[in-house]
C-alpha cells in the first residue's frame, strides 16, 4: 500500500521517460497528471488509516543492505508527520501537474513528456524521502530530489545560465549532503541503528547534552545537510539562481516540497535535535539570520521569481526558527501552509510571466490587475497569506512560530530572535506588497500596443509567447494580455482556497480553538514509548518548550497581546509597502539615492556571490589549475609518465643498434655466449 | 681398442669444420649441413663417452638427437625453400627485415 505512494510517479516517469517523445501532450501531461492524482488518493487513504487507528504504517520492501551489525530494510514508514507530508507532496504536487499542462504547452512534444518525466521522477523521490523509515532510504530520496531539482533548474538547458544555474545547485546540494553523510554515519556509530524510531528509543533514555558531545556534532552535521536541502545560510546560494528553470517547478520544488526537506528531517529527528541545545541554538540563530537577510535582499529585487525566492529562503527560516526553538510542530505548520500560499504565489508569477511572454522585470510590469483578475485576486490572497493578516494560513504558522520562539527556553537569546523575527515579518508584508503594487497596480510600464477588450476572453488564450527562454529582454509585441488558461486558473483557485483556509487545522488555544495539528504531530516528535504518555487531548507543548516555560509567561492574555502586534505589523508593512511604491514613488527613489550604499548592498545580494566566488570558488580554481593541474598533474605525473617513455626510446635507440637484422651475426653472438658460459665453468 | 681422445678429437675438429661452415659459408643449405656436422660431431662424443663409460645411455641420447636432427632438417629446408621463392637467393645477408 505505501510502496504504491512513491510507485506511481515513478511509473509515471518510466513511461514518460521512455516513450513520452512519441505520446502527443495530453497523454503524456495527462497521465503525469492521473499518477501523482493516484499517488494523491492512496496517500489520502493512508492517512485515513493512520488517522483512525492512531497508529503508523509501515511496509518493508525488502532488505535492502545486510552487512555485518548494519541491517538497512527498505521500509517505508507513515506516521502522523509523514501523513501530512505526502498529502502537501502529493496534493499541491497534484494541483502544479494540472497547472504545468497548461504552462508548459508551447513546448514540443518531446519536451513536454521531459518535462513531466522530471516532475514525476520528483514527485517520487520527494515521498520516499519523506516515507522512509530509516536514514539512508531518506537519503536516497534526498539524493534524488537533488537529482530532479538540477534536472529542472536546467531543464532550458540550451541557455547558459540555467545550465550554471543548475550545476550550482547540485554543488552547493553535495556539500551538504556530504554534512548528511558524516552525520548519519556517526549516528550508526553512536546508536548502531539508522531507523528513526530505534535512533529516537534510544536517544530518548540518554541525558540532554549541554555540551559539545557527540549528539551535538551529529545533528550539527544533519543540519549541514538541511542548510543545504532548505536554502539556509551559508549553502542558500542555489535557490535564487534556481529560478532560471520553469515556474512550475520554482512552485513545486523550490517553494512547496524539496526545500522543506531540512526541516522535515529535523521534524523527523525530533527527539535527537531535542537533547543537543547548543545545535537547536545554531538552527535557530541559522534560520533567524536567514529570514532577516533573505527577507531585506528581497525588498530591492526586480525579478518577480527572484523576490519570491528571497521570500521562500526567508519563510524557511522561520520554519528553521521553530525547529531551533524546539516547536517542531509550529514549524511543520508554518511548512504546511507555506507550501499553500507559495505555491500559489509562485504559480500566480508564473501566470504573469506567461502573460507578458516570458517578462519577469517588476519595473516593466504593472497594471495588470484589469487584464489578469484571476491570477490578481489568487494572488493577492497569496501575498495576504504570507505577511500574516488573520485569519489567513500564514497568520496561523508564523504567529505560532513567533510566540514559541518568544516563550522559549533562554530568555535574552530568544527574544532577541523574537525582534528580529517580528522585523522580518515586516519586511514580508513589506515586499510582497511592493511585488503586488508594482505588478499589478498603476501604469502599465510594459511598453506595449493598445489592448484589446475580447484578448481578457479566456477564449483569445492561444497567444503564443515568443519564448521562456528570453527572460531578462521584453518581448515586444507580445502583447497579448490574457489570464490564465482554465488548468493554471484551477491550479489557482484551489490553492487560494487552501491559503485562506489551511490555517484553521492550528487556531491556538489562545484564540479558542484547540490547535489540533500540534497535538496530531506531537506524536512523531517523541520517542516511540513516550508518545503513549501524552494521551490525546492533554494540551501538548513542543518537547524542548514544555519542560522550561516558565508558568506566567505563557498566559493567554500575553498572547493575545503578542498576536495582536505581530497582526498590527503586518498591516503595517502592507501599509509601508502601500506608502513607497503605490502613493509616493518618488519618495522610494529618494530613500533609495540616500543610502545608496545600503541599496547597491542589498541589490547585490551582500555581494555573498562575490565573495563565495573570491574566497572560495577562485582559490580552488586557481590552485586547481596552476597546483592542481599545471603543477602535480601537467609537471608531476604527465611528466613522469611522459619521462619513462622517453626513457625508454633513447636507450632503445642505443640498444637498436645491436639488432643488425644479420644472421650470422645472431649466431656469432649465440656462439659467443655459450663459449663465454662454458668456459667461465671449465676454468673457474 | 682406439683410445678414447682419438674420438674427442676427431669430435672436437668436426664440430670446428661445422662451426666455420655455418660462420664463412654465405648458403644456407651449406650452413644447414653445417649444422648437421656439428650435431654429428656431438653424436661421435656421445658414443665414444658411452661406449668408454660401459653404458647405453650415450646411444640412447644419439637416437634423439638424430630423430630431432631429421626433424629440423626437413623444417629447416622447407624454411629454406619459403625463403628462396621470397628473395630469390639463399644469401643469408639479405634477409634484414627484422632490422630496426
Amino acid at each position: 500500500m505505501l510502496l504504491l505512494i512513491p510507485l506511481l510517479p515513478l511509473i509515471g516517469f518510466l513511461v514518460n521517460a521512455l516513450v513520452g517523445r512519441r505520446l502527443s501532450k495530453p497523454v503524456s501531461g495527462g497521465l503525469a497528471v492521473a499518477s501523482m492524482l493516484g499517488s494523491f488518493a492512496v496517500s489520502a487513504a493512508t492517512a485515513w488509516s493512520v488517522i483512525s487507528h492512531h497508529a503508523a504504517v509501515e511496509q518493508t520492501i525488502f532488505t535492502w543492505i545486510s552487512s555485518g551489525d548494519l541491517t538497512v530494510p527498505l521500509t517505508f514508514r507513515a506516521d502522523n508527520l509523514a501523513v501530512l507530508m505526502i498529502l502537501i507532496v502529493t496534493g499541491i504536487g497534484s494541483l502544479i501537474h494540472i497547472y504545468s499542462t497548461g504552462y508548459m504547452h508551447e513546448e514540443s512534444d518531446a519536451e513536454y513528456a521531459r518535462y513531466f518525466s522530471y516532475l514525476n521522477l520528483f514527485a517520487s523521490f520527494m515521498l520516499i524521502l519523506v516515507l522512509g523509515a530509516s536514514f539512508p532510504v531518506m537519503f536516497v530520496g534526498w539524493e534524488g530530489v537533488g537529482l530532479c531539482s538540477y534536472l529542472l533548474i536546467g531543464f532550458w538547458f540550451r541557455k547558459k545560465s540555467a545550465a550554471d544555474a543548475g550545476k550550482k545547485a547540485f554543488v552547493v546540494n553535495r556539500i551538504g549532503d556530504f554534512g548528511f553523510i558524516l552525520g548519519m554515519l556517526l549516528i550508526f556509530a553512536v546508536f548502531g541503528t539508522l531507523d528513526f524510531q530505534d535512533v529516537a528509543a534510544a536517544v530518548s533514555s540518554m541525558g540532554r547534552e549541554t555540551t559539545m558531545g557527540v549528539i551535538t556534532v551529529a545533528t550539527l552535521l544533519l543540519f549541514v545537510g538541511a542548510t543545504g536541502k532548505s536554502a539556509q545560510i551559508p549553502l542558500y546560494v542555489w535557490l535564487p539562481d534556481a529560478m532560471e528553470g520553469p515556474t512550475p517547478v520554482s512552485a513545486l520544488i523550490h517553494a512547496a516540497t524539496m526545500v522543506t526537506a531540512g526541516v522535515y528531517m529535523i521534524g523527523r529527528n525530533a527527539e535527537l535535535f531535542s537533547h543537543a541545545p547548543i545545535t537547536l541554538a545554531v538552527v535557530a540563530a541559522i534560520g533567524t539570520a536567514t529570514a532577516l537577510m533573505a527577507g531585506t535582499i528581497g525588498l530591492v529585487q526586480n525579478d518577480i521569481k527572484r523576490v519570491l525566492a528571497y521570500s521562500t529562503v526567508s519563510q524557511l527560516g522561520y520554519m528553521f526558527l521553530a525547529m531551533g526553538v524546539g516547536a517542531y510542530a509550529a514549524g511543520i505548520f508554518h511548512l504546511y501552509t507555506h507550501a499553500f500560499f507559495k505555491a500559489l504565489l509562485f504559480l500566480g508569477s508564473g501566470a504573469v510571466i506567461h502573460a507578458l511572454a516570458g517578462e519577469q522585470d517588476l519595473r516593466n510590469m504593472g497594471g495588470l490587475k484589469k487584464h489578469l483578475p484571476i491570477t490578481y485576486w489568487t494572488f493577492v490572497i497569496g501575498a495576504v497569506a504570507i505577511a500574516g493578516v488573520p485569519p489567513f494560513a500564514g497568520f496561523f504558522s508564523k504567529d505560532e512560530i513567533l510566540w514559541k520562539t518568544y516563550t522559549a527556553e533562554w530568555p535574552e537569546f530568544h527574544f532577541l530572535l523574537y525582534v528580529i523575527g517580528l522585523i522580518t515579518a515586516v519586511l514580508t508584508a513589506t515586499y510582497m506588497f511592493r511585488l503586488v503594487f508594482l505588478a499589478f497596480h498603476g501604469e502599465r510600464r510594459h511598453e506595449a500596443p493598445p489592448e484589446h477588450p475580447e484578448e481578457e476572453e479566456p477564449a483569445a488564450h492561444g497567444a503564443r509567447r515568443t519564448s521562456h527562454v528570453s527572460t531578462s529582454q521584453v518581448a515586444h509585441g507580445a502583447s497579448h494580455l490574457h489570464d490564465a488558461p482554465p488548468s493554471m486558473a484551477f491550479a489557482l483557485i484551489v490553492l487560494a482556497i487552501g491559503s485562506v483556509l489551511a490555517g484553521f487545522i492550528g487556531v491556538p488555544h489562545a484564540l479558542g480553538g484547540s490547535n489540533r495539528i500540534e497535538t496530531f504531530l506531537h506524536e512523531s516528535f517523541v520517542a516511540p514509548g513516550a508518545a503513549h504518555d501524552a494521551a490525546p487531548g492533554v494540551t501538548p507543548q513542543a518537547p524542548a518548550a514544555a519542560e522550561h516555560q516558565p508558568a506566567g509567561h505563557a498566559d493567554t492574555s500575553t498572547e493575545l497581546m503578542l498576536m495582536a502586534l505581530s497582526t498590527g505589523i503586518a498591516v503595517a508593512g502592507i501599509g509601508i509597502a502601500w506608502y513607497f511604491w503605490r502613493r509616493n514613488r518618488p519618495a522610494t527613489d529618494r530613500i533609495a539615492r540616500q543610502f545608496a550604499g545600503i541599496h547597491r548592498l542589498l541589490l547585490n545580494k551582500y555581494y555573498v556571490d562575490e565573495i563565495y566566488d573570491a574566497a572560495i570558488v577562485q582559490p580552488i580554481r586557481i590552485i586547481s589549475t596552476g597546483a592542481l593541474w599545471k603543477g602535480i598533474d601537467a609537471g608531476g605525473l604527465d611528466a613522469a609518465v611522459n619521462g619513462v617513455g622517453l626513457g625508454v626510446r633513447g636507450s632503445s635507440s642505443i640498444l637498436r643498434r645491436i639488432q643488425t637484422g644479420s644472421i650470422r651475426a645472431y649466431a656469432a653472438s649465440l656462439f659467443l655466449g655459450a663459449a663465454l658460459i662454458l668456459g667461465y665453468y671449465l676454468y673457474r | 681398442m682406439v683410445p678414447l681422445n682419438y674420438y674427442l678429437i676427431l669430435s672436437a675438429l668436426l664440430f670446428a669444420i661445422g662451426t666455420a661452415g655455418v660462420f664463412l659459408r654465405r648458403n644456407l643449405i651449406t650452413m644447414l649441413l653445417s649444422v648437421e656436422i656439428m650435431l654429428n660431431a656431438v653424436n661421435l662424443t656421445f658414443v665414444a663417452v658411452g661406449r668408454y663409460l660401459g653404458t647405453v645411455d650415450g646411444q640412447i641420447i644419439v637416437f634423439f638427437v638424430m630423430t630431432v636432427a631429421a626433424a629440423e632438417a626437413a623444417v629447416g629446408l622447407a624454411l629454406v625453400i619459403a625463403l628462396f621463392r621470397h628473395r630469390e637467393t639463399l644469401n643469408p645477408d639479405a634477409f634484414t627485415a627484422l632490422r630496426w
